[in-house]
């Protein structure tokens, strides 16, 4: 009885989370197995296992391009966002000058402004570059990154400059004393240190990059160039909504695996990222 | 020495993009483009070479990428909010006047006859098209497309015996089977001309047709040459209307001040259902945030102690749906809610419209985002739990404090002031969560007499309807709604972010 109370109700709990959680993954994969591959013949426990649904999807559709178009698209822009915002966060945390207060703050607000009401204007903007330089334009993996890189300083600044705060000032002004430049300090000393935080914003902005869906469904209009949101939506538009939900689906497998393996192992530098910058002190 | 390297050749990079990027400008003569691109470029290798301005050095490369994709846009939109752009107000007034003109063209006795060959300029299933005609008494070929029309060189040119152009350097010609595919297209091209256009007949003939509305300078207004009717130009509205208030579809583009932000309240078509979008928009952010925090927090809790056993394997299951592709898992949910073959009717053996009701399709959209939301919120607590000292609860306990006193006096405050920016900021994001509607509900379910705003509209996805929606675009109007969007999140968050503590050791 005793037990029950103290621990026994945890585990009430953890089991009900769990069975919340994994019961729409356990759906897409059965839909995805399901031999049938229909919306309206998937059930949440497997009715049979084939794999002609993996099978079509790589036969039949750009999948593979896709696949990898989406992980070019989001390795590039995430990485440089990072390192991007990993700049600017090194001197909003160890240097005083003017504007450091309004250019932090500013930061925050115009990340406040959706940015896709902005998308007449981006379409005209583009417009224009494609005329001007094809190789950045529509249907183009550059033109794409570089408008996801718009937002770059956003995506991590104000994270890594809490982390940035953790690191002991003691640490670079001894370097400073040693006759270190800024440049060697932040390449030499910092980044090392704080190793774990741009893995985990550069994942954290990869898995955001991978799932936007509108940029990437207005500028990519051939089929090769497509990346996996884009392609995937495309399966289950309108009418073919049904009969293609297990190719969906074992797209969406496909496409979780990486993210989900790469996660399980960050998993630990995750929950420390995102929250030592606001626990300290 | 390598240090000094590396910077020598990432600014000989910067300087090779800019002359690369520099041709094109050139040839085009767009000046100013130009001179932005060389100020940069200055810009940039004298920020690089001096020893001075540091912070600007670090800061350089991101508030670029910031102003030229993200500040430029928004400002632009922000000015589109003070005009009525739009489907019909694209242009100029003379660009209506040429449209309108074309439009109106007849085939008129004595119109003159040409030869005509349809070309391209790209591939031939998707490139622009372009008239290759020729003019039946003078032999001479043009090239005409919806810009006007253009004379050939006879030398690059090669006519067959029909009259018809064959080849012609720089176009692609079609084949009659690929301009039939494409007939649609070849029958709305109208090439205009001094007082009329050329349209095609069939895919091998055109005429230069006489306008039947003509515009006059004298009175700046457009006249039907047939009835005598006239439109006179409003300059205030940005269109051609007539006396008894009829108005031509084709107008221009005119600032109108606020009239596109009064609108939202002294139009009532307008105001009564931005009125009930901005409440759910509300109702749907606090409930995505504080419905996953709380569910996120209590899981954080149960599981955050030494006797419970298999903590990791909870944690690693629990998370799952945090790493699964977002976009695909709220397609599978909005097929889960299929009323005919969704899993949920077929699971309970119910036959519930989910979606198609308005109180069960916002049931459905909250219930989605918890479950895509709160491994995040479980993650993040969880963190912030670790970070709490156990001796502080063993004080309390001493003190004779039960755990429902302790966690509500001791530890549900210090994870507050640890996760109130992330609150902040989820809060934020879920206001503008386009993609929770969008891929679901697409905002609906409609009313039959309403069928611009539907039942779990955001004022995100109600906007980009504005803009891009079946109905005709307004562009102005749209923006102006992002303006209010803007400023709603924005303060909200300045105001709550100035309250936490976060803040000030953000600036200490």
């Amino acid at each position: 009885m005793r037990w029950l109370k103290k621990v026994g109700w945890r585990h009430a709990v953890g089991l009900l989370a769990i069975v919340f959680s994994l019961g729409p993954i356990l759906f897409v994969i059965s839909a995805a197995l399901n031999p049938l591959g229909t919306l309206s013949s998937s059930r949440l426990m497997p009715t049979g296992v084939s794999l002609d649904n993996f099978t079509k999807l790589l036969r039949d559709t750009n999948f593979g391009q896709w696949f990898l178009n989406s992980v070019i698209i989001a390795g590039t822009a995430s990485g440089v966002a990072v390192f991007v915002s990993a700049l600017a966060a090194y001197v909003f945390s160890r240097r005083r000058f003017r504007g450091r207060r309004t250019g932090l703050l500013s930061l925050l607000l115009i990340q406040m402004f959706p940015q896709f009401l902005a998308v007449v204007a981006i379409f005209l903007m583009f417009g224009a570059i494609t005329d001007y330089w094809p190789a950045i334009g529509f249907n183009t993996w550059w033109g794409l990154v570089l408008l996801y890189l718009g937002g770059a300083l956003g995506v991590g600044t104000w994270l890594m400059k809490g982390f940035f705060d953790t690191v002991p000032r003691e640490l670079d002004e001894s370097a400073t004393v040693d006759g270190a430049g800024h440049a060697q300090v932040f390449f030499r000393i910092l980044l090392p240190l704080v190793a774990p935080v741009l893995a985990v914003t550069g994942l954290l902005a990869f898995i955001s990059t991978i799932n936007e869906f509108i940029f990437a469904n207005i500028f990519l209009t051939d089929s090769s160039a497509k990346t996996l949101s884009v392609g995937l939506w495309g399966l289950v538009a309108a009418e073919q909504r049904n009969t293609n939900f297990g190719m969906f689906c074992a797209g969406t497998l496909l496409t979780a695996i990486p993210t989900v393996l790469v996660f399980q192992l960050l998993q630990r530098y995750i929950v420390e990222g995102l929250t030592a910058g606001a626990v300290k002190g | 020495m390598a240090a000094r390297l590396v910077k020598i050749t990432l600014l000989g990079l910067v300087v090779a993009i800019a002359i690369w990027a520099a041709f094109p400008l050139a040839e085009n003569h767009a000046w100013i483009g130009l001179g932005i691109l060389v100020a940069t470029t200055a810009g940039l290798l004298y920020l690089y070479l001096t020893r001075r301005h540091i912070p600007a050095k670090y800061l350089a490369p991101g508030t670029l990428l910031l102003v030229a994709f993200q500040v430029f846009p928004v400002l632009y939109t922000a000015s589109t909010a003070f005009t009525n752009y739009g489907d019909g107000h694209r242009g100029s007034e003379e660009e209506a006047v040429v449209a309108i003109q074309t439009a109106s063209v007849t085939q008129v006795p004595g119109s003159v006859q040409y030869a005509l060959s349809i070309a391209t300029t790209g591939d031939p299933a998707t490139g622009p098209l372009v008239f290759l005609i020729t003019d039946p008494a003078t032999k001479t070929t043009k090239a005409g497309d919806a810009k006007g029309l253009k004379k050939l060189d006879p030398a690059d040119v090669t006519v067959g015996v029909t009259g018809k152009v064959t080849a012609a350097d720089g176009y692609t010609v079609l084949t009659a089977g690929q301009a039939s595919l494409r007939s649609k297209e070849i029958t709305a091209l109208a090439v205009p001309v001094d007082g009329g256009a050329i349209r095609s007949s069939g895919l091998s003939r055109a005429y230069e047709g006489k306008a039947g509305r003509l515009y006059d300078k004298g009175c700046d207004c457009i006249r039907d040459t047939t009835t005598g009717k006239v439109w006179k130009a409003d300059r205030r509205t940005g269109s051609f209307v007539a006396a008894d208030g009829e108005r031509l579809a084709q107008g221009w583009k005119v600032g109108v001040g606020f009239a596109n932000f009064t609108r939202v309240v002294t139009d009532p078509d307008i105001s009564g259902p931005f009125l009930r979008t901005l409440v759910w928009n509300f109702v749907f952010a606090i409930g995505s945030t504080g419905g996953t925090f709380l569910l996120g927090m209590f899981v954080a809790v149960a599981l955050h102690s030494q006797r419970v056993r298999g903590r990791n394997l909870y944690r690693v299951l629990l998370v799952l749906p945090y790493a699964m592709p977002a976009f695909a898992m709220l397609l599978v949910w909005r097929d889960m809610f299929n009323k005919d073959f969704g899993l949920i009717n077929n699971f309970f053996g119910i036959g519930v419209d989910w979606l198609g009701q308005p109180m069960t399709a916002r049931i459905a959209v909250l219930l989605v985002q918890l479950w895509l939301g709160y491994p995040y919120m479980f993650l993040v607590t969880t963190g912030a739990l670790q970070a709490i000292p156990g001796e502080l609860s063993e004080a309390s306990r001493i003190d004779g404090a039960g755990p429902w006193q302790s966690f509500r006096r001791i530890v549900l405050p210090l994870l507050m002031v640890a996760l109130t920016p992330l609150l902040i900021s989820s809060f934020a994001f879920n206001f503008n969560n386009f993609n929770a509607i969008y891929l679901t509900t697409e905002g609906g379910p409609f009313q039959p007499d309403n069928p611009a705003n539907g039942a779990t509209d955001l004022l995100i996805t109600y906007t980009y309807r504005l803009a891009f929606g079946g109905s005709g675009a307004q562009y102005g109007y749209a923006a102006a709604i992002s303006i209010f969007i803007f400023l709603i999140v924005g303060t909200i968050s300045a105001i709550a972010f100035r309250r936490t503590r976060a803040q000030e050791e953000v600036y200490a």
